[in-house]
């Protein structure tokens, strides 16, 4: 259960963000997260109501972008199919995980007086 | 405060980020492996696992190297001092970092950790991570190498269930080989053909640190990792 840890570095930041703008309060975040992150965006949800009481996202919506595991050949551009071996088929070289490993803050929108 | 009408209702502002949300984890992991660095030490993040033999192939390894490098070793454990004893009894320094109900080790416990060390009397610094294949995988540590441990009777489709701990792997260790004949038609390229379709550059080390079988490749590849050693 990672994700609890996860939402507890998210609610540090976003805090400290926060301040910086002196903002009363939080309207929504959003966050993107790759298929193959090791991150369950169920669970993070989950983790995120939990731990959002009493802090200035209380009210904020979480948005959880998802995006594509892509392994693609370094050398030929070929992307490869789902569940492949992690070679190329054409060249043999070892593939290139082009996206699905993100877990990134992407925009805290806030309520600024 | 909205400008449009005067309303009095607070303005909402977009502030971009596009940070990672672990960065102040990376933040710290980078700072170990700065200092790895600057003593010449390997540092190696060991996961895998409850019961993977983690502990096991560590005490075979310290024992093996004994006399050509100095290793010494950090475990993660919930809630006891047992794998730290073991590691100490096998002869080599050792400290245990509780987690508590934490289930994987993040670089501030790591670096809290390597203040009890002088790592200028060390070559190479283990970091046995939490037993467990999910949490410890996305949490840099500072190590120059990562290291799965997979013992045969977990089954080889675990590689297929728990990608991102291979994935982010340089070796793995299929640990417990001794039991294969026991196991009812598993064999090594099973786990092989797994490891292919999570690893873009599969690495894998059958052992038993029973029997010391395949103890001798792991170990020459362990050294060669370290240019200067």
């Amino acid at each position: 259960m990672h994700e609890y840890s996860i939402v507890s570095a998210l609610l540090e930041r976003v805090g400290a963000e926060a301040r910086a703008h002196n903002a009363t309060a939080v309207y929504r975040l959003t966050v993107r997260i790759g298929d193959a992150a090791g991150i369950e965006p169920e669970l993070l949800s989950k983790a995120y109501e939990h731990f959002r009481a009493g802090t200035i996202c209380a009210r904020a919506e979480l948005c959880v972008e998802r995006v594509a595991e892509r392994w693609v050949c370094p050398v030929c551009g070929r992307t490869l199919e789902r569940g492949a071996v992690l070679s190329c088929e054409g060249c043999g070289m070892p593939a290139r995980l082009m996206s699905g490993d993100e877990i990134i803050l992407e925009r805290i929108e806030m309520e600024v007086p | 405060m909205c400008q449009d009408c005067g309303c009095g209702d607070p303005e909402i502002v977009p502030v971009e980020v596009h940070e990672r949300l672990l960065s102040g984890n990376d933040r710290v992991a980078r700072h170990n492996r700065e200092h790895f660095a600057a003593h010449n030490v390997l540092a190696i993040n060991l996961m895998g696992s409850p019961g993977s033999g983690k502990t096991a192939i560590l005490e075979a390894t310290a024992r093996a190297l004994a006399s050509r490098h100095r290793l010494g070793a950090v475990s993660g454990d919930l809630a006891t001092d047992r794998d730290a004893q073991r590691l100490r009894a096998a002869g080599i320094p050792a400290a245990t970092i509780t987690t508590g109900s934490a289930c994987h080790l993040d670089a501030e416990m790591v670096h809290h950790a390597l203040h009890d060390f002088a790592l200028d009397s060390l070559d190479i610094f283990v970091i046995e991570n939490v037993g467990n294949l999910v949490c410890p995988a996305i949490y840099d540590l500072g190590q120059a190498l990562n290291i799965v441990a997979l013992s045969v009777t977990e089954g080889e489709d675990k590689p297929l269930k728990y990608p991102v701990m291979f994935r982010n792997a340089q070796a793995v260790l299929l640990t417990k080989i001794d039991l294969l004949p026991h196991l009812g038609g598993v064999n090594l390229q099973m786990f092989n053909a797994a490891l292919a379709r999570v690893m873009p550059e599969p690495r894998a080390f059958p052992v038993s640190a029973l029997t010391g079988e395949g103890m001798d490749r792991w170990l020459e590849w362990l050294a060669a990792s370290r240019p200067r050693l």
